[in-house]
């Protein structure tokens, strides 16, 4: 089967959507998953329609939901590889209260944010992750808003993967994803996507990035440290990675089957006599 | 054999163990072959404030609670002062010796020393309690064996011995005072063997009706009066291999369950008013992507945090309306505890083989209250999951997750079926899940969603009961959810005194059964609408679907559920 619908691509030309879906792409045909076995869950905004280009299972949910929507299928059936892809609106803004709960509990899904730092789709507003001053047409006299550290809070959360990544370099990009998906337990990767419309940083990264080299990403404080770093050097690459238990460890199979003719339920009217 | 009807009121301070009280009374007088029927009252917090229950024993299935009391169980002034005028007269009041009270007439004070056998005994001041309900059995003369059972039964470990000993000093201090003399609400010891009847509350019933029903996935945030669902899943997963989860909250919860019904498990939530609130965006999710859930809304009085621990009925127009746009959705307002389990089975059905959200709509009253029933009937049950593919799909066509039929339903793959692409897409869609907004491709979704509607309808014929009625009379007394019970016994009274009515139960209020009322409600004299809410729900329902707007109304909403009397009263002055 191909990996990607007939569907006419409606991101600009130039967005950094189409990196992270090359990407994402590669590291699939890399990772010889079956599409029928995969499920990608969307929300809302331009990251949304990876749904739409990608001919896999697919679940394109309502703003911010991304996480529960992907835990829920990964818990009921632990066998499918579930990947999020959510937005900084989407999962920094609206949905940043499933964040947390889903570092802490190691849920196995993967979680990639395409962060650009603007709300896209409803052409040009700030967002969590937007820089102190950012004008936009919600904040036309610059946001007065410390933007939020999204891989400090999932380092605080208790993430088990926390990985950032640069839509200007696809091959770098699809180690990453390769590595989040076969990480055992909640990975995060966010994302640093340039926006060509409302907020084009290509030249911004490119001048910053540079990629993380003999760090070890087994030490939490020194991811710590590497998250706090966003000056003229902005490391890029896998900032911490260990291994926990997982949520869905716990489930031993599939919850998909039902007895036809109903669960056997005496023993438990016992309590109730 | 003269017919059994005595209520026992026990009151005290929340932390005082009142309903674990009532709930051993009860299970002793079932398993001495009665039925009993609690209800209880307690405020928002954990420990002070008075909390306080009912049981009524009868000899016969029992519906409801009953406002006057046999014997009250004062373990604090509060329960003589809020209740006293509710005994009747001979009434008996049990209260512990060390404290003085002022007491009404024409009742007969039992002063047993609870807190001084307690510490006798070197009990903690909470098992002053076990005392009262030695006391109790005895004044019911019922076998203190069958109490000692449900005790051990109840407590497990805990200080099981202990509260046996309590228990019977309580009931020898009673027979020593009466000196053999039986008192006057001495329960006749029935001639059958001890009943394994069930005491269920209704959230009970939803918790069984849904393991029944095949139910894998549940996910709740805590909220009064729907947590118990959530208490009892978790303590039974292990052994029905259930995934049970509490998140973040309603908002994750929802969506938790949306995402495991996309994978194929049946997978419900459970809440109250508020918690539906924050659940609304995705109940509009779940109809879009034709994903099956079944969700639980045990109404308490609002709006807002209203009264948290209390009953009514005020959420039937927002489950009714929740959510953007327009889409079929389902709601069942089960009003008794047998129907509570027998319609969250159905409930599934409906969801899987409609591929619609299902609004199970109860309230605290129901979900709360203790009945008294027999053990399910397998028999009765049937699971359908409707047109499920999974393992494999072995069409020569790419598989289309809403595929156009005639009847609006399309077969539905889990993620994971081999050859099949599943896609799910709360856009707007074509067949295969890709978002569009072409014009005539978003008609065509749109009509086959409606399309179901007509073949629901048929079903919900076929295997529910959407309106039930019961008794015959040209007197109609017409209610959703657990006013039901209060009626029915209201009922047997009213038709002591001659009066004959007829209950007109609509348990399906979305789709609602035009068709059906509209046949039963041909003939009648008088016609009373009984609701716990403000401003009569149903009543625009009937407005509505039947142009018929009923006069007579018994509207309650200061968050308590009726009392029988408060029905019998209204039906004296409407044919009067």
């Amino acid at each position: 089967m191909k990996l990607q619908t007939s569907v006419k691509k409606t991101w600009c030309p130039g967005c950094g959507n189409y990196a992270i879906l090359s990407a994402f792409i590669a590291a699939m045909q890399e990772l010889n998953i079956r599409p029928e076995k995969i499920v990608i869950v969307s929300g809302i905004g331009c990251h949304g329609r990876m749904s739409d280009y990608l001919n896999v299972n697919s679940f394109h949910t309502i703003h911010g939901r991304v996480i529960p929507l992907a835990t829920g299928i990964k818990l009921a059936n632990p066998e499918l590889t579930v990947v999020g892809f959510s937005g900084d609106g989407d999962a920094y803004s609206i949905g940043i209260g499933h964040l947390p709960h889903a570092a802490r509990r190691n849920i196995n899904i993967t979680l990639i944010v395409h962060n650009n730092q603007v709300f896209g789709l409803t052409t040009g507003q700030y967002t969590p992750t937007s820089p102190k001053g950012f004008r936009s047409r919600s904040s036309p006299y610059g946001s007065l808003e410390e933007p939020l550290n999204p891989l400090l809070l999932a380092l605080a959360s208790g993430a088990t993967f926390v990985a950032r990544g640069f839509a200007g370099d696809v091959s770098h990009l699809k180690i990453l994803i390769k590595e989040a998906i076969n990480h055992k337990g909640f990975a995060i990767l966010d994302v640093l996507q340039p926006c060509v419309t409302y907020y084009n940083t290509y030249q911004y990264y490119r001048e910053r990035v540079y990629k993380l080299e003999d760090h070890d990403p087994t030490d939490f404080y020194q991811a710590i440290k590497k998250a706090l770093e966003w000056n003229d050097r902005i490391p890029i690459g896998i900032f911490y990675k260990i291994q926990r238990e997982t949520l869905d460890e716990h489930v031993k199979t599939s919850l998909i089957s039902v007895p036809t003719t109903g669960v056997n339920i005496k023993k438990l009217y016992e309590r109730f006599k | 054999m003269p017919k059994v009807d005595v209520n026992v009121l026990i009151g005290g301070e929340a932390g005082a163990g009142v309903l674990v009280a009532g709930v051993i009374l009860a299970k002793t007088c079932i398993r001495s072959g009665f039925y009993a029927f609690i209800m209880n009252e307690y405020p928002s917090l954990i420990r002070g404030g008075h909390v306080w229950c009912s049981i009524r024993i009868c000899d016969r299935k029992v519906y409801s609670q009953r406002y006057s009391v046999d014997i009250m169980v004062a373990l604090n002034d509060a329960t003589l002062k809020r209740h006293k005028t509710r005994l009747r007269d001979k009434g008996i009041i049990i209260i512990d010796d060390e404290k003085a009270h002022s007491f009404p007439d024409k009742v007969q004070i039992i002063r047993v020393p609870l807190s001084k056998i307690t510490r006798e005994l070197g009990g903690r001041p909470v098992m002053r309690n076990s005392v009262a309900i030695g006391a109790v059995v005895a004044l019911l003369s019922l076998d203190i064996q069958v109490l000692n059972q449900v005790i051990r039964d109840v407590f497990k470990e805990r200080a099981v011995e202990l509260n046996i000993k309590l228990a019977r000093r309580g009931y020898e201090y009673i027979l020593k005072q009466s000196k053999g003399k039986s008192s006057s609400f001495s329960l006749p010891t029935l001639s059958y063997k001890l009943t394994r009847n069930l005491l269920l509350t209704g959230n009970d019933a939803i918790a069984l009706g849904a393991i029944k029903a095949g139910m894998r996935f549940f996910a709740a945030y805590p909220m009064t009066p729907a947590s118990p669902i959530l208490h009892f899943l978790a303590a039974v997963q292990k052994e029905h291999n259930l995934v049970v989860l509490q998140p973040e909250s309603e908002i994750a919860a929802i969506n938790m369950v949306i995402g495991a019904a996309y994978a194929g498990a049946r997978a419900m939530t459970a809440t109250s008013g508020g918690g539906f609130s924050l659940m609304v965006e995705a109940l509009g999710q779940a109809a879009m992507t034709e994903t099956p859930v079944v969700i639980v809304v045990a109404q308490r009085p609002g709006p807002s945090t209203g009264l948290p621990t209390y009953t009514a009925q005020g959420d039937l127009r927002f489950v009714l309306h929740a959510s953007q746009g327009e889409f079929p959705r389902v709601i069942i307002a089960p009003g008794d505890v047998s129907e509570a389990f027998y319609l969250t089975i159905e409930a599934f059905n409906i969801a899987e083989k409609f591929q619609v959200p299902v609004i199970l709509l109860t309230d605290k009253h129901l979900a709360e209250s203790y009945m008294t029933i027999k053990e399910f009937d397998d028999s009765k049950i049937r699971i359908d999951r409707g047109e499920l593919i999974t393992g494999s799909y072995e069409k020569d066509e790419p598989y289309k997750r809403y595929k156009i039929t005639e009847t609006g339903i399309s077969p539905r793959a889990v993620p994971g079926t081999l050859y099949a692409i599943v896609k799910a897409n709360t856009s707007e869609h074509d067949e295969y899940g890709i978002g569009t907004t072409v014009s005539s491709k978003v008609k065509i979704m749109v009509d086959k969603r409606f399309r179901k509607i007509k073949y629901l309808k048929e079903y919900i014929k076929k295997w529910a009961n959407p309106v039930k009625t019961y008794g015959e009379g040209d007197i109609l007394l017409i209610t959703w959810g657990s006013p039901k019970g209060a009626i029915l016994e209201a009922m047997r009274d009213l038709n002591k005194k001659g009066i004959k009515t007829k209950l007109i139960q609509v348990i399906f209020l979305e789709p609602f059964p035009v068709e059906i009322l509209k046949d039963i409600l041909k003939n009648y004299r008088k016609i009373i609408l009984i609701e716990n809410n403000k401003t009569a729900l149903l009543n625009t329902l009937f407005n509505q679907y039947l142009h018929l707007d009923i006069k007579d109304k018994l509207l309650k909403y200061d968050g308590r559920p009726f009392y029988p009397y408060e029905i019998i009263r209204k039906v004296m002055s409407v044919i009067k």
